[in-house]
């Protein structure tokens, strides 16, 4: 029981972390057909920013609650600049050419955002701790775990509600609907589609960097960070079948829970089984389980 | 017509004015000089632990020698009286990068020699390649026994010893500092460094502690993954009372921090084969009563090891970069030593200007000093060094105000490594002959 109580406890850990950091990819692929590999530089300028906002408000004597609003300030931060300028210089003047050309600007972006890290921030590693110390840990299951990180269950429940509120209870999700319905119809029927564009690729930017803002307490903030990321959001999207937000939560709930059975039970499948089960899943819905039904034209 | 006679001319002018001013711009490289690349981590998760203090080893070494202001035994100017010209590139990118950027630095750069490497997967792909261009290459810092016990080299020297020693001396101090260990466990990379470094401790903790047991579920989360919340779950589930790991850069800092907020360091003891410098980047962060090793006579197990070479190392490197340096500093720097020790050594056999044959016969089997001990070309027909291997307790200096390690054991090569000829695997399942320690 112990066990079971562990696992299931690290499998959605684990799973909240990969869903967070992979629901911003779906986004912008459900909405603009963008296969954003520069998410991971995304994840990686949050990282960065948030380590460094806390470490700075540690030094000024700022109380080690204040860095959960610095998470968020900076994930805004880093959504707001980067997601406006990547997606007004650069995604703007692609739209019209085919996704691997769009594939290949996003690979270039995120080579030139991981040495543009290096530029600012250099080779060494910066540690924000604090709000992982702050919370401290509690006794679960047998063994102690960290607040820290069962927070991030609840960020991943919060950011699924939000995704699902703003899709079905708002205008906002009938718009993105029409325009992911189809774009010219939208066009005709007198939506705005460039702006639904930015704010949809800001959203995608804010979350990615959300996700490494909140992970950046836990881990060696350095250069390389978001180079990972990009797979395991990529492996988890394609099983859930891309820009399908549900699909995304159902990806990372499989990954993250079978992964946690494998370190717990079989550690040396840890690696093969999140590949193991999207391979699987293609093979019996080369779609993902729940992509977003197609518009046949004639 | 006349107008593109003078479109030409001006093109061929503003060319050859450009070629000119290139021509200025570059420094001559002077016949008296020997042009080095030096390879380490400069991007990714490793710069900053490894291959940025690294290159600075290197670099702060070459000049002093250059300059003739090192301490003896290297207190002449220069490398068998050539200036070292370095040139410094990085190691990051995979194995087929760096084997390409290999021949750009020998074929196009036209480099004399090549210096450094940091992963074990780098030097297994650099060592046929430095065959074929017949260069020598110095290889400083990878651990991987296969290098020399799977083939041999004429070209590749390694001036690092190989894993087994840092297992075994791993091992060895357990059984003199360590009371009542009965099982252990593992969490390491999952690549050849880390399944090696779990391999060797372990045959060598069975050979020297029979008493104790190796866990079942030994961890290898993938290198670089950075979230370790269910290892560390699993680990704390069993009863082991001692874990070992051989993470380095940035992972074994993510593993301290997330363990520790746990309580993982006041219910295990905590073995760190090759983290040292987390526990200068982490500080008070990073758990007292860690045992900790450099893989050598290195960084902070050697920081307080009195010696006028080590000291004038810590204090120039200080002086120079604003932080103490890390083993790896110490490593890279080993290897300028090796290839210094070699050039004056092959003008004094020879009495000319050292050429590489000379060199590479001068290096083999060479014994030198490096800056806190003796390293000696003994395996590998005397191309792979053998040197001591030291393992401390992590501790807090409240005088200094920094990290600090105490009870430290430095364990002869002899004591750690097989003997000449011997397969490591073999001589460890035989029982480590020779091995009195």
């Amino acid at each position: 029981m112990q066990t079971a109580i562990t696992v299931f406890l690290d499998g959605m850990t684990y799973a909240s972390y990969l869903f967070i950091v992979s629901v911003g990819l779906t986004i912008v692929f459900g909405v603009m057909k963008i296969l954003n590999v520069a998410h991971g530089g995304f994840y990686a300028w949050g990282a960065y920013s948030a380590a460094y906002a806390i470490g700075l408000a540690a030094e000024l004597g700022f109380p080690d609650w204040f860095a959960f609003i610095l998470i968020g300030l900076s994930s805004m931060f880093v959504g707001i600049v980067l997601g406006v300028l990547v997606e007004r210089l650069i995604l703007r003047k692609l739209y019209e050419h085919e996704e691997v050309i769009v594939i290949l600007a996003t690979f270039g972006l995120f080579l030139v955002l991981e040495d543009f890290i290096l530029l600012v921030f250099g080779v060494n590693p910066y540690f924000a701790y604090q709000p992982m110390v702050f919370l401290g840990s509690i006794e679960m299951g047998g063994i102690f775990r960290d607040v820290y990180s069962l927070t991030l269950l609840g960020l991943a429940a919060f950011v699924a509600f939000a995704c699902w509120y703003v899709l079905n209870c708002t205008k906002w999700g009938k718009i993105l609907s029409t325009v992911i319905y189809d774009r010219e119809i939208s066009l005709a029927i007198g939506i705005d589609v460039k702006a639904v564009f930015v704010w949809t690729f800001v959203v995608g930017t804010m979350l990615g960097a959300l996700g490494g803002a909140y992970i950046a307490p836990t881990i060696s903030v350095a250069p390389g960070i978001g180079i990972d990321i990009i797979v395991l959001s990529f492996a988890v999207v394609v099983i859930g079948g891309m820009g399908s937000i549900p699909g995304a939560l159902i990806g990372a709930l499989m990954v993250g829970n079978l992964r946690a059975i494998a370190v717990h039970k079989f550690p040396e499948f840890e690696l093969f089984v999140i590949f193991a089960v999207m391979a699987a899943v293609l093979m019996v819905r080369p779609e993902g389980l729940f992509a977003p039904a197609k518009i046949r034209r004639i | 017509m006349n107008k593109l006679v003078f479109k030409n001319s001006l093109k061929m002018l503003t060319v050859g004015a450009f070629v000119s001013l290139s021509a200025l711009a570059s420094p001559p490289l002077a016949a008296d000089s020997f042009k080095v690349a030096v390879v380490s981590f400069l991007t990714g998760p490793a710069a900053g632990p490894f291959g940025v203090p690294g290159r600075n080893g290197a670099e702060l070494v070459i000049d002093a020698i250059n300059a003739g202001s090192m301490p003896a035994p290297y207190e002449s100017a220069g490398f068998g009286g050539l200036q070292l010209e370095a040139i410094f590139a990085d190691e990051s990118g995979g194995n087929a990068k760096q084997v390409a950027e290999y021949r750009n630095l020998v074929e196009k750069q036209e480099v004399d020699a090549v210096l450094g490497y940091i992963s074990s997967g780098s030097c297994m792909s650099i060592a046929p390649v430095a065959e074929e261009l017949q260069t020598l290459t110095i290889m400083s810092v990878c651990g991987t026994p296969r290098l020399f016990e799977d083939s041999d080299w004429n070209y590749t020297f390694r001036t690092q010893a190989h894993a087994v020693g840092d297992s075994v001396a791993a091992a060895l101090y357990i059984r003199d500092q360590l009371d009542d260990v009965k099982k252990y466990n593992g969490i390491n990379q999952n690549y050849a460094w880390g399944q090696d470094s779990w391999k060797f401790f372990d045959i060598a903790m069975q050979q020297l502690i029979p008493e104790t047991q190796a866990a079942d579920n030994p961890q290898f989360p993938k290198l670089f993954s950075g979230q370790y919340g269910t290892e560390i779950s699993t680990i704390l589930l069993d009863d082991s009372d001692l874990v070992h790991s051989s993470f380095w850069d940035g992972d074994i800092e993510a593993l301290v921090l997330q363990a520790s907020v746990r309580g993982f360091f006041d219910k295990k003891k905590f073995i760190s084969v090759a983290g040292a410098s987390a526990v200068d980047n982490l500080g008070k962060r990073f758990p007292a009563g860690t045992v900790i090793g450099t893989r050598g006579e290195f960084g902070i197990i050697v920081r307080e090891q009195e010696g006028e070479l080590n000291e004038w190392f810590i204090n120039a490197y200080r002086e120079r970069y604003g932080v103490y340096p890390l083993e790896s500093s110490y490593q890279y720097a080993q290897s300028v030593l090796a290839l210094k020790a070699s050039m004056d050594k092959s003008v004094a056999d020879n009495g000319t200007t050292p050429e590489k044959d000379q060199i590479i016969s001068a290096m083999t089997g060479l014994n030198f000093t490096s800056l806190a001990g003796d390293v000696s070309f003994a395996l590998g027909e005397g191309h792979q060094a053998v040197h001591p291997v030291g393992y401390g307790i992590t501790a807090w200096n409240d005088e200094k105000d920094e990290p600090t390690v105490v009870d430290v054991k430095v364990y002869p090569a002899h004591c750690i490594l097989p003997p000449p000829g011997q397969l490591s695997e073999d001589w460890l399942a035989a029982g480590m002959p020779g091995s009195d320690c």
